[in-house]
Order: C-alpha cells, then sequence, then structure tokens
C-alpha cells in the first residue's frame, strides 16, 4: 500500500522532471537565440565569446547574476515581495503539465487540458501585480497597472479564440484537439483567428511590441525595477518560459501539434515530438522577430486594439463558425 | 484513498484558514491575495469531487479577471487602516446575522433528502464520474432544462453592464479623440498645405 504510493510518486517526480529540465534548459538557448538572431537582424555579432559561438552565453549570464548580491528594499512589502518572482516561475511552469508533447508523451491528459491552459496564463498577471505593489515604488506600480489592464483585455480576445477551436473539435482534452487536425491544420480555415491568437499571445506575455510593463524607455524597468540576483532571474526565467508555453499552445491550437505536414511516407515517419519543436521553434522565431521589426504600441493604441478590433472581430468569428458548423451539419460530438 | 483524504483536508483547511485571513488581515491587499488563495482552493476540491469543469472556470473567471480587476481597485485606493478598523464592532450585529442565516441555509441543505430536487428528480447534486466529460453533461443540462434561467441570468449581467457604463459615462465636450480612420485615410494632398510666404511677412 505505502509502497504503491512511493513508486507512484517517483514516477510522478520523474515525469515532471523530464518536462521541467528540458523546459529550462530550452529557456536558456532560447535567450541565446533572440540575442543571436536580433543581431543578425541588426546586422551585429550578438554574443560569440563564451563557449563555441557563444552558445554558454546564458549560462554565464545565470551564473553571474545569481552571484550578486540580492536587495530587498527597505521600504518594500518583505514576504509579497519574495513571493511574486516565485509565483510567475511557478506559474510558467505548472502549464507545461498538460502539453502533449506526442501521442501520449503527457504528464497529465486531463479532459480540460485547454481551459487549464487558459487558467494558468491568466494567472500570469498576478506575478507582476504582486511585484508591482510590493516594490512600494512608483515604475513598478505604473508597470503593474498597466500590465493588469492588458493582460485581463487580451485574455477575452484569446477565450474566444480558444471556443472558435473547441467548436472545431468537441472536445477540451489537447490530444484530441491535435487529433482533430489530422485532415487540415486549424490555422488554414481558421487563419483570422491563428493571426488575432498569435498577437493577443504577444501581449499576454508583455513582448514587444507590447511589453507597456517593463517599457524601459518610459519606466526604467517596469514591475522588476527594485528586483535584483535570483528574483530578477526567476522573473526572466519565467517570462521566456511562458513563451514558449503560449508557443506551444499556438502549435497545438493551429498548426496541429505532433502531426506532418502532410501524412506521406518520408515526413510521417519523423518522431512526432521532433514536429512539434520545429513548429514550436518556428513561432518563437517569429516571436523574437516581431520584437526585431516592429516598434513599441502606445499604450491608449493597445488597449484599442484589444477591445475595438480583436475582441468584436474574434466574437463575429466565433457566431459566423458555429453558424457554418449548423448549417453545414458538421458539428462534432 | 489516503492520498484522496490528505489532498482533501489540504485544500479544505488551507481554504478555510485563508477565507478568515481575508476578514483579519491588517492590509487590505493582504485580505485580496488571501481571497485568492481561497478560491484557488475550492477550485481544488471542485477537482476533487469530479468537477473539473467548474474548477477551471472557477479560476478562469474569479482568479483570473474579477480578482485581478478587485486587486487594482483596492491598489489604488489610500486607506486609513486605523479608521477601517473603528467601524467593526458597529457592523458585526449585521455580519454575524448574515452568517447565522447562511449556516441555518446550508444545515437545511444538507438535513434535506437530495433525491427531492425541487427541479428534476433525476439530477443528483454531485457530477456523476467516469460515463460523460462532465463539460458535456453541463450542457447538456444548462441549454435544455435550465434554458430559460440561463438566458435571464445573461439579461442580468446585461443589464448590469450596461448599468455601470451609464453610471460611469460622462461626455465632458471639448475632448479630442484619436479617430483612427480620418488618420489612416490622410494622404499629401490633405495633409501638406503649400503657401507662398512673401519675404519680411509671415503667414
Amino acid at each position: 500500500m505505502t509502497y504503491d504510493i512511493i513508486v507512484t510518486g517517483l514516477i510522478i517526480v520523474a515525469q515532471i522532471l523530464a518536462v521541467v529540465v528540458p523546459v529550462l534548459i530550452s529557456v536558456a538557448f532560447l535567450v541565446y537565440a533572440e540575442r543571436k538572431v536580433l543581431a543578425l537582424i541588426q546586422l551585429r555579432r550578438g554574443p560569440n565569446i563564451v563557449g563555441p559561438f557563444g552558445i554558454l552565453q546564458s549560462f554565464a549570464d545565470a551564473l553571474k547574476l545569481i552571484t550578486k548580491e540580492n536587495i530587498i528594499p527597505s521600504g518594500s512589502n518583505k514576504i509579497v515581495f519574495i513571493l511574486a518572482p516565485i509565483i510567475t516561475m511557478v506559474l510558467s511552469l505548472a502549464g507545461w503539465a498538460v502539453i502533449p508533447f506526442a501521442p501520449g508523451w503527457v504528464v497529465s491528459d486531463i479532459n480540460v487540458g485547454i481551459m487549464y491552459l487558459f487558467a494558468v496564463s491568466s494567472l500570469g498577471v498576478y506575478g507582476i501585480i504582486m511585484a508591482g505593489w510590493a516594490s512600494n515604488s512608483q515604475y513598478p506600480f505604473l508597470g503593474a497597472l498597466r500590465s493588469a489592464a492588458q493582460m485581463v483585455s487580451y485574455e477575452v480576445s484569446i477565450g474566444f479564440v480558444i471556443i472558435t477551436v473547441l467548436l472545431c473539435v468537441g472536445s477540451l482534452n489537447l490530444s484530441k484537439i491535435v487529433l482533430a487536425q489530422q485532415t487540415v491544420w486549424f490555422a488554414i480555415p481558421l487563419l483570422p483567428m491563428f493571426i488575432i491568437f498569435f498577437i493577443s499571445a504577444l501581449a499576454e506575455t508583455n513582448r514587444l511590441p507590447f511589453d507597456l510593463p517593463e517599457d524601459e524607455s518610459t519606466l526604467v524597468a517596469g514591475f522588476f525595477t527594485e528586483y535584483s540576483s535570483a528574483s530578477f532571474v526567476l522573473f526572466f526565467l519565467g517570462e521566456y518560459a511562458s513563451m514558449i508555453l503560449m508557443s506551444s499552445m499556438t502549435v497545438i491550437l493551429f498548426l496541429g501539434g505532433w502531426l506532418p505536414p502532410f501524412d506521406v511516407y518520408p515526413l510521417n515517419v519523423v518522431p512526432g515530438v521532433i514536429w512539434f519543436t520545429v513548429k514550436v521553434i518556428f513561432i518563437l522565431f517569429l516571436f523574437i522577430w516581431v520584437r526585431g521589426t516592429f516598434p513599441r504600441y502606445r499604450y491608449d493604441q493597445l488597449m484599442r486594439l484589444g477591445w475595438k478590433v480583436f475582441l468584436p472581430f474574434s466574437l463575429f468569428w466565433v457566431v459566423a463558425t458555429s453558424g457554418f458548423l449548423v448549417y453545414f451539419d458538421i458539428l462534432p460530438n | 484513498m489516503v492520498l484522496y483524504s490528505l489532498t482533501f483536508y489540504l485544500f479544505s483547511s488551507v481554504a478555510v484558514l485563508s477565507a478568515l485571513m481575508v476578514i483579519s488581515a491588517k492590509n487590505p491587499v493582504h485580505s485580496v491575495l488571501f481571497l485568492i488563495l481561497s478560491f484557488v482552493n475550492a477550485s481544488g476540491l471542485f477537482v476533487l469531487l469530479g468537477a473539473e469543469f467548474l474548477a477551471m472556470i472557477l479560476v478562469v473567471v474569479y482568479v483570473g479577471a474579477v480578482a485581478v480587476l478587485f486587486l487594482f481597485v483596492v491598489m489604488m485606493l489610500d486607506i486609513n487602516f486605523v479608521k477601517l478598523r473603528e467601524g467593526f464592532l458597529q457592523y458585526l450585529p449585521f455580519g454575524a446575522l448574515l452568517g447565522i442565516v447562511l449556516v441555518i441555509e446550508l444545515g437545511i441543505l444538507f438535513l434535506t433528502d437530495r433525491s427531492s430536487n425541487i427541479y428534476n428528480n433525476q439530477t443528483p447534486l454531485q457530477p456523476i464520474v467516469n460515463e460523460v466529460e462532465n463539460t458535456k453533461m453541463i450542457g447538456q443540462i444548462l441549454y435544455t432544462e435550465y434554458f430559460y434561467l440561463f438566458q435571464i441570468c445573461g439579461i442580468i449581467l446585461l443589464v448590469a453592464m450596461i448599468g455601470s457604463i451609464t453610471l460611469t459615462l460622462r461626455d465632458k465636450g471639448g475632448v479630442k479623440r484619436q479617430n483612427i480612420d480620418s488618420q489612416n485615410t490622410v494622404d499629401a494632398s490633405t495633409a501638406i498645405e503649400k503657401k507662398k510666404v512673401k519675404i519680411g511677412e509671415g503667414i
């Protein structure tokens, strides 16, 4: 009896580690890739000293940051100040529990997988708000307020995009969502929704051109102005891990998850996890490309885009999709 | 089964304790954070019941949206903590009355026979696990039997929304608004005006 519990416990821990460790390592390489791609866009060289082609730069940076002194401002609310980066980090890793990397390769194959992902990504705002409030300083506070309004606004359109996909699948299970795309990836019939989802994902992860919570040119560093050393590393890791999480969510919803583009001989012998990784890397490249290309939005323009453009359009698309499915009687069970 | 009860006691005790902290914490922001903790634990209890859809909706709606706005407002307020404590005894009888009513109602709910549900004898209070996905079950009941109630809920929410908008909307006049369409349709012929300026005179 107790032996069984221990064995199951160990299996669960092993599964969690098998997901979390690769995610953290890929965060390190994502940071490197971002710096390298941005350097190429701006005709620079980027990191090229630590290791071959500077590939170990992120590890050197992490080591440097962790060995620095951790400063907690005397005016801050200490418990909340320390909790905020931990919450950000934990939430950005918690979402990985339901991501199917290949058929059956999932820690927890729950019925409401997509709802769980949506819930976890909407909780991400708490790390930022708590950090901004607990710092007891003007710039972080402004960053927190901006982020609270921004993330709540864009969640609404993300919710409608998810509903559109669910109408075409008939299940909230992520593996079933992927399997429903065997004939055609949802990115093709639902192309406008794919674009809206991608842009909302940029806003949800506070990436450029929507990185107003940490807007360097007006808010110093936004919500993490007062953070240093290890707590800063946690924010940094959390941001990039949630970037990868949102990319995987995009891949599962619109780009057919682990499925090959065509079910023909040389393509369908490649393992599903490789297709999944390739697609996630493609979306991440788009994230970096957008950062290197577009200027930052002004705050009122950001709100206008969320509420006056995306919300009505995605609402219309939900109604249109359900009308189409009902009229042609192809509603999935 | 041991693990199940352990998780149940963990979630329920944290939920109750954090609910207590909501009303006893000195700092209102801490109160809201404890409220959020309480919500999350309640959603954990829903998962244990097998109602995973309700659990996720609780997190998405209450924690992800309502509590964020709540926190937003509480953070912005400059609250005098000492003054806030003063009215405590004054409101105590009222609060106690509400509490007693709630306890009596819960007691009635637990003591009555659950099979004699007022709406339908076939729907038990607890979801049946492992039969159909409970998302589907909720849909099948909500959009058939409770359809009118569901619509009425929607209308109530709509009225509340319109009410709050009309209460806060004030057209002051003289506010310069950005018109994106007119900005986008600007071309050289409307944006630039050529003038011959005579030397020493200006426009």
